[in-house]
């Protein structure tokens, strides 16, 4: 064992923070968009493919008291569409769940 | 845009918006004032460590740029630049103007005391830097509760450290580092107010927002706003649109339409969100950067410290129909 192995183990100069930047794709997107009147819409993107948004969208619905649907996207894949403004009650909900506040992205005014 | 035309947008604000927005554009108007003295203690009290970096931070600013004013007489100053371009909202905001100003000078001598009642009179245009990252560490909470929360705490700091300062005093106790720093502060601020008394700050003109009918939402200062910021227009446009989840255009008189209703205060949230992402220097917090475009990446480069980062491109996103289909076919029809 030669002295310096340690040093193939951890390289302080490596670019942490810029990784994370590197895939935004990560991110769970919560928009809102504006429809006649006061009316709005709130839409979830870029669940992790791990949850089963059918039952997601169910349990949202259920929760917030409000109607949703299911839309499929080409690009996108699936998108929660939900009715109203839910966008902080979606983060809150996804972070009990355990997912991780920062990867959740919230647009919009 | 010709007189008879400004009177006449005038008059439809008026009739239109009513007492209600009459109401809410004065207290916003007050709140600004006091808050500026309040911005200076915070700072004191907040960023103890950044206190080399910020009186470096004062000497190293280039005088003349616009964005960054020194005490309420540029900002005065600013603000007639903005009345002067746009003047449909003149004569209120000049009236408002005057009253605000004779209030601040009654109160300035009385500002020690007055520290309980500030938390709540402040005008959240005047965001720090150090808000600025809070809230960017927060994700994207509800921006104005958090800050109702920063600011009433840091009035409670305040008011404790001028406490605390004369306690010392009568006592055989040591003192300890935050009563010093107060005092060195309080005799600093004594001594020259210019130096310790009123920092630069990164302002920016609130933009002058109304409705346009009733599905559009008239963004009359963006180009003023994006000068300020040393961004293209386009970019900020594509970013506002890309948050609000919509679209809109830019009148011949550079004026932004969007379609949907926005308040003012909504736009204010969007646009702090893109100064944060894409005009602070995340290294040294300095609004003083520049944006470029290489090979399709945008690269932010700060003017004060020199680095450089890339910032993430604009996205869309998913956007849900919201029109009717029948509406949209006849769209695509013509």
């Amino acid at each position: 064992m030669s002295a310096i192995q340690n040093l193939n183990v951890y390289d302080p100069f490596a670019d942490t923070g810029e990784e994370e930047a590197g895939q935004p794709q990560g991110y769970i997107h919560i928009r809102i968009q504006q429809r006649n009147g006061r009316k709005t819409l709130t839409t979830v993107q870029g669940l992790p493919g791990e949850y089963d948004q059918k039952k997601l969208l169910k349990a949202f619905k259920k929760e917030f008291a409000c109607n949703g649907t299911l839309v499929q996207d080409e690009e996108l894949g699936q998108v929660i569409q939900l009715q109203g403004d839910q966008r902080l009650k979606v983060q809150n909900f996804l972070s009990e769940e355990g997912i991780d506040k920062n990867i959740i992205k919230i647009h919009g005014f | 845009m010709s007189d008879a035309e400004n009177d006449h947008q005038n008059n439809q604000n008026n009739l239109e918006e009513g007492n209600s927005e009459e109401l809410l554009f004065d207290p916003s108007l007050k709140k600004k004032k006091k808050k500026k003295n309040k911005v200076v203690f915070e700072d004191e009290v907040e960023q103890r460590a950044d206190i080399e970096f910020q009186f470096e931070d004062q000497s190293d600013y280039p005088a003349p740029v616009p964005l960054v004013e020194e005490n309420n007489e540029t900002e005065e100053n600013n603000e007639d630049d903005e009345m002067s371009i746009f003047a449909d909202t003149k004569k209120k905001k000049k009236k408002k103007k005057e009253i605000v100003d004779k209030e601040v000078e009654e109160e300035e001598p009385a500002e020690t005391t007055d520290f309980a009642d500030l938390p709540r009179m402040k005008k959240k245009k005047k965001k720090t830097m150090t808000e600025f990252i809070a809230q960017l560490n927060d994700g994207v909470e509800d921006a104005t509760r958090t800050e109702d929360d920063v600011f009433a705490t840091d009035g409670e700091h305040v008011d404790k450290e001028t406490k605390v300062e004369d306690a010392w005093l009568n006592s055989d106790r040591d003192y300890t580092y935050p009563e010093l720093l107060g005092r060195v502060f309080h005799i600093l601020r004594q001594n020259n107010p210019e130096l310790a008394g009123e920092k630069r700050r990164y302002t920016i003109v609130p933009p002058a927002v109304h409705r346009e009918g009733n599905k559009k939402t008239i963004f009359a200062n963006v180009a003023d706003i994006c000068k300020r910021m040393h961004r293209q227009p386009e970019h900020v446009i594509q970013f506002l649109f890309a948050e609000l989840g919509t679209s809109g255009s830019i009148d011949g008189a550079q004026r932004l339409i969007i379609k949907g209703r926005f308040q003012q205060k909504q736009l204010e949230n969007v646009l702090r969100r893109y100064i944060v992402e894409y005009v602070t220097c995340k290294t040294c917090k300095s609004p003083d950067t520049i944006l470029t475009k290489e090979s399709r990446i945008f690269f932010q480069q700060c003017e004060s410290c020199g680095s450089t980062r890339s910032v993430s491109a604009i996205k869309t996103g998913f956007k849900a129909q919201t029109e009717k289909r029948a509406a949209q076919r006849r769209a695509a029809a013509v």
